[in-house]
């Protein structure tokens, strides 16, 4: 069969020592940014991104891989020890999680919230093994005006799944698109918004971008109230849970692991969305809701299994169609495109060995991460201990050395600086940073096809809507806009996240 | 009257992102036409759209609350947005090693808790650190001391 020559193909890939070494490294890494607070995996796959240049592709994206998915174990070990979510998307874990560990069961937290992602993360590659080809298939006859219509309703669930003010994180996204146009343009090669400058004559590096909104942003968010964390649990003990545990947090980690695999593909929310719709549909379904808060088991196995299935079933968009679902995965279409690899529909056909060696990484790496959080807990916990001021110099020289490395050209650290001061600024304007990330990756393709598909249809703009899957994604935009601004449905937005804070 | 200053603010940034592009578009690039689009076509319609978009948003921060917001980390700011500037300027004629070892000291200052000490120990542990992973383990193409340094850490370490 098919598959499963492929799926041999990706283990065979995945399994090859350097591989395994650059997945553990990731993973590592991973875990690493997840515990240790004010750096996320968004801003730490930016910075590594140049380093993985001399890598071969796929091992350099198993790396970045294992980076993302890492940190979403690593993120739950602080939410349940020190009740500071590590990650947003383990904000939820934080609420029972951290409650069992106040009565002597961070154990068991711990090990329910690893062996509910491994099993979440097992579904989610068989999963991606058998939904991922036949979308890639499905995708090659797009056109531009698909292409057009498919990122416009990406941006559009994007904004609709943010946090906060849909117009701001709107405008974000228009922000994005617009800085991501500096540079020459594709089809007429005229400057713009270079300024004379030849440095800009290319484009604003993108890493230098995403570290400044990621990265510089939240080292500052983080310098606002500079606090010691405290550690109430210095020894973790009793890792193992009963049967009675086991037979709770089964059929959680079941619903949470199909809800994360669905949400995860949508654009905008992924993992943290993923979490927070399972912690709700558990406390709902649970015959003792009034346990939740008060360390119900289900509160930690659910969530824990939705985000890390939501965060790795986000790959399919990426692998598939080239379209990022979120801030990482632009990333990783970074990471690609430096590679001199053109993502879309093609990348299974012509790059079999890094479609199908990372699908099968994620399956190593996901067993490597519960070897690595589980007995290795008591180190992860004295790290919780670092001071913040000891690590964010080290943040900034990596992040530095990292940009400058790329092109060796002194304008990307001055974009740093620039993007750290917009990004900090809008910040505390209440503006979310991703949808700029997201527009700005998107920009330049968004125009393209734009453009290559009024050139086609000879200027006649309802090209998009006389052709029927172009027809058929732009109507899903506009029924995700009326929804997402049905008074109703705001409030109900509203109140899912501010939950959250 | 009251004002949503975060949400006067953030519109206020938008309009001024929104101008500076469509204003540039205007003088330097071709807009040409919705069948032969030039490179100005897309700027254009994003400009407009974001002006339109952060009108909408300054406007409705009439008449709202303000949300209490953490102080402004002053020190942070001055010197997390310098840093780079500096590695960037100074990288080229000194190398890697004394703009890492430099900037690095620098940060540190960014928190109120740091001590003299612990910065010079954290510049030099870092950088120490910094050449052994890019310089020596990756072989990051980046040169350790530039032109400026060379002629006094050549005898000492060699062209590197």
């Amino acid at each position: 069969m098919d598959l499963l020559a492929n799926l041999g193909l990706g283990l065979s890939v995945a399994l090859q020592p350097h591989n395994l070494m650059f997945a553990f490294l990731g993973c590592l890494l991973g875990t690493l940014i997840g515990v240790l607070p004010g750096i996320g995996p968004t801003a730490t796959i930016a910075m590594l991104l140049p380093i993985t240049m001399g890598l071969d592709p796929a091992t350099s994206l198993i790396m970045l891989a294992g980076i993302y998915y890492g940190a979403q174990y690593g993120g739950s070990t602080t939410a349940i020890l020190i009740n500071l979510p590590g990650e947003s998307s383990s904000a939820v874990t934080a609420i029972d999680g951290y409650q069992m560990a106040r009565r002597g069961r961070a154990g068991v937290a711990l090990a329910t919230a690893a062996l509910g992602s491994f099993f979440a993360g097992t579904v989610a590659t068989v999963i991606l093994v058998l939904f991922a080809p036949p979308l890639a298939k499905a995708a090659l006859n797009f056109g531009s005006a698909e292409y057009f219509s498919l990122m416009v309703l990406g941006l559009i669930m994007a904004v609709a799944l943010a946090h906060g003010s849909i117009l701001k994180a709107t405008a974000m996204i228009v922000v994005g698109l617009l800085f991501g146009l500096v540079g020459a343009d594709l089809y007429s090669g005229a400057q713009r918004f270079s300024f004379g400058i030849p440095e800009l004559a290319d484009e604003l590096n993108f890493v230098a971008v995403a570290v400044g909104v990621f990265g510089i942003a939240e080292i500052l968010r983080n310098l606002e109230n500079e606090t010691d964390r405290d550690v109430m649990v210095k020894k973790v003990t009793n890792l193992w849970p009963s049967a009675d545990d086991f037979r709770r947090m089964a059929a959680p980690v079941v619903r949470g692991t199909a809800l994360g695999s669905i949400l995860g593909v949508l654009p905008g929310g992924g993992a943290i969305l993923a979490s927070f719709a399972s912690y709700s549909v558990e406390k709902k379904m649970s015959k003792t809701p009034e346990e939740f808060g008060h360390g119900a088991i289900e509160g930690v196995a659910g969530p824990e299994s939705a985000n890390n299935a939501g965060a790795q079933t986000s790959f399919i968009p990426m692998l598939t169609l080239g379209i990022p679902a979120n801030p990482v995965m632009a990333l990783m279409i970074g990471a690609m495109i430096i590679q001199g690899i053109v993502p879309g529909p093609n990348v299974v056909n012509q790059n079999p060995n890094l479609f199908w060696g990372l699908i099968a990484s994620m399956w190593t790496g996901n067993l490597m991460l519960v070897l690595l959080n589980l007995p290795l807990i008591g180190l992860w916990v004295r790290l919780l201990t670092i001071p913040y001021y000891l690590l964010f110099p080290a943040i900034m020289a990596f992040a530095a050395i990292g940009i400058y490395s790329i092109n060796s050209n002194p304008y990307d650290l001055y974009a740093l600086a620039l993007f750290g001061a917009l990004g900090y600024t809008l910040v505390r304007f209440g503006c979310e940073p991703a949808p700029l990330l997201l527009g700005f990756i998107l920009g330049p393709m968004l125009e393209e096809h734009l453009r290559r598909a009024m050139i086609i249809s000879r200027g006649d703009p309802t090209v998009f809507v006389t052709r029927p899957i172009s027809a058929t994604l732009l109507a899903l935009s506009v029924i995700v806009l009326v929804i997402v601004l049905l008074p109703s449905v705001r409030r109900k937005r509203e109140e899912v996240f501010v939950e959250e804070e | 009257m009251t004002f949503n200053r975060s949400d006067l603010g953030a519109g206020a940034i938008f309009i001024a992102i929104g101008l500076f592009f469509g204003v540039t578009t205007l003088l330097e690039l071709d807009i040409g036409t919705a069948r032969r689009m030039g490179p100005g076509f897309f700027p254009i319609m994003l400009s407009g759209i974001l002006i339109a978009l952060g009108l909408v948003i300054a406007l409705k921060s009439v008449a709202h609350e303000e949300e209490p917001r953490g102080p402004l980390p002053w020190r942070g700011l001055v010197v997390l947005l310098s840093v780079p500037v500096i590695f960037g300027v100074l990288i080229r004629p000194l190398g890697m090693v004394p703009v890492l070892a430099l900037t690095t000291f620098i940060t540190s200052f960014a928190s109120a808790r740091m001590s003299l000490k612990a910065a010079v120990l954290l510049a030099l542990g870092l950088t120490v650190f910094c050449v052994v992973v890019f310089n020596l383990g990756l072989g990051l193409p980046l040169r350790l001391f530039g032109p400026l340094v060379e002629p006094w850490t050549r005898p000492i370490f060699g062209v590197r």
